[in-house]
């Protein structure tokens, strides 16, 4: 269990890392919706499922489609 | 130069929280306030999932702020991208592929069933006003990629997150005229533990924030969709 | 395995707190800010879950009658944090609007570039 929570933990923060390093936005916010999805998973063996809920939907799901939708109106590459 | 800073800045930081996370040791039991409501909340409540009984019911004041924050952030986002007399419309936009147009016709009304058995069951299962209306703005997300056309009917959404917040405050006001007198007092009788038609005005709150986050989640993505030129 | 244990929660929660901070103040471009802004958003809300686990707890639902209140986590924290998220949507929204607005007006979303402009 404690591995497994581990493994969820240093692939949260890679994705975090990615979405520092990554030059083209749209990558970036893929890369913060994983950081979202992980951490609802995160949550979720936190015994908190309510919390794991509004994360899965709100963090992973409607944030994401929000930046892709703003990025569409403004630039795609960071310069 | 600015990353070098920075890097120095979050060293200095994390060297403190590393100190200070040394007293607060994981998994131990910390609040006492925390094992009142596990003890008490069904009896005080009627609702068996503790959390909502601590958002709807002890907290309720709480939450009415935090939804009129909501839709403060709402009408914000709505002033901040109007512009006045421009034309309104999408344009530049591909239409969307057969799968996602035929499969958002069998699934739309599913997930907007989903959502409003998420926001119903919320004091008996995980889940709440605030997913259940999360789940069913994306319902409604869902619609904007397969007919890129498409708005939502803007009076229909804007009465349903008006009544919604006046229920939620009409509530309360009555909570004034029953038995104890105070702000979101329960007046409703609480019934039996784990079925749907229990835990007094908890349920009707729920289905209300459902209704009123749902609505402006939805009104948010449609105003930043709105191509204004 | 016992360090791993008591702090790989804590490890998550400051990292990713760490790195968002890292973005904005090293980054330039206010959607990469914004991005930044979640990510720290993220890790605030699980530092504050973790605090109120409660080793071998169960979450605190009464789904089943024989259910005992003793090894319950603690449901303070998880009510705040779930305002905490829907406040931090709408927030991040009202954010993207405004960069969505300096884009309009300055043709980039460059914070250094906009600083040579003038109204």
């Amino acid at each position: 269990m404690i591995i497994i929570v581990s493994l969820l933990v240093l692939a949260m923060l890679v994705a975090a890392v990615a979405a520092l390093i990554y030059r083209d936005l749209l990558s970036a916010v893929i890369a913060s919706c994983l950081v979202s999805l992980l951490a609802s998973i995160l949550f979720f063996f936190l015994q908190a499922p309510d919390v794991a809920m509004a994360e899965a939907s709100i963090g992973a799901a409607l944030v994401t489609a929000i930046f892709v939708i703003a990025i569409r109106r403004t630039k795609r590459y960071e310069e | 130069m600015r990353a070098t800073v920075g890097l120095i800045l979050l060293a200095v930081i994390g060297v403190g929280v590393g100190i200070s996370l040394l007293a607060i040791p994981f998994g131990a039991p910390k609040t006492e306030i925390g094992d009142y409501y596990i003890e008490n909340a069904r009896e005080d409540t009627g609702a068996t999932n503790v959390v909502t009984s601590v958002v709807v019911g002890y907290r309720a004041f709480d939450t009415l702020g935090e939804v009129t924050v909501l839709f403060v952030a709402a009408l914000g986002l709505g002033a901040v991208l109007a512009t006045a007399g421009g034309k309104r419309g999408r344009s530049g936009v591909e239409p969307a592929s057969l799968i996602l147009s035929a499969g958002n016709i069998f699934l739309f009304p599913l997930i907007l069933l989903f959502g409003a058995y998420i926001f119903t069951h919320g004091h008996l299962t995980p889940g709440g006003g605030f997913q259940g209306g999360a789940v069913i703005a994306s319902a409604f997300l869902l619609v904007y990629l397969s007919s890129p056309g498409k708005r939502i009917n803007e009076s229909g959404a804007t009465l349903t997150e008006s009544v919604s917040g006046l229920v939620f405050v009409a509530i309360g006001l009555l909570g004034l005229t029953y038995g104890t007198h105070y702000f979101l007092a329960n007046f409703l009788p609480k019934g039996t533990l784990n079925t749907l038609f229990s835990a007094g005005i908890i349920p009707v709150i729920y289905c209300a924030i459902g209704l009123k986050v749902g609505s402006e989640l939805a009104g948010v993505v449609d105003n930043l969709m709105e191509e204004t030129e | 395995m016992s360090f791993l244990h008591d702090y790989v929660y804590y490890i998550g929660a400051f990292g990713l707190v760490a790195i968002g901070l890292l973005i904005i103040l090293v980054k330039r471009n206010l959607i990469k800010l914004i991005i930044g802004l979640s990510i720290l958003d993220t890790g605030v809300n699980m530092f504050l879950i973790s605090v109120g686990y409660i080793n071998r707890g169960t979450a605190p639902i009464f789904s089943r009658p024989g259910l005992e209140p003793d090894g319950m986590v603690d449901p303070v924290p998880q009510a705040l944090v779930l305002t905490a998220i829907v406040i931090g949507v709408a927030i991040l929204a009202l954010a993207l609007a405004l960069a969505v607005r300096f884009y309009k007006s300055y043709g980039t979303l460059d914070l250094r570039k906009a600083k040579e402009l003038r109204w």
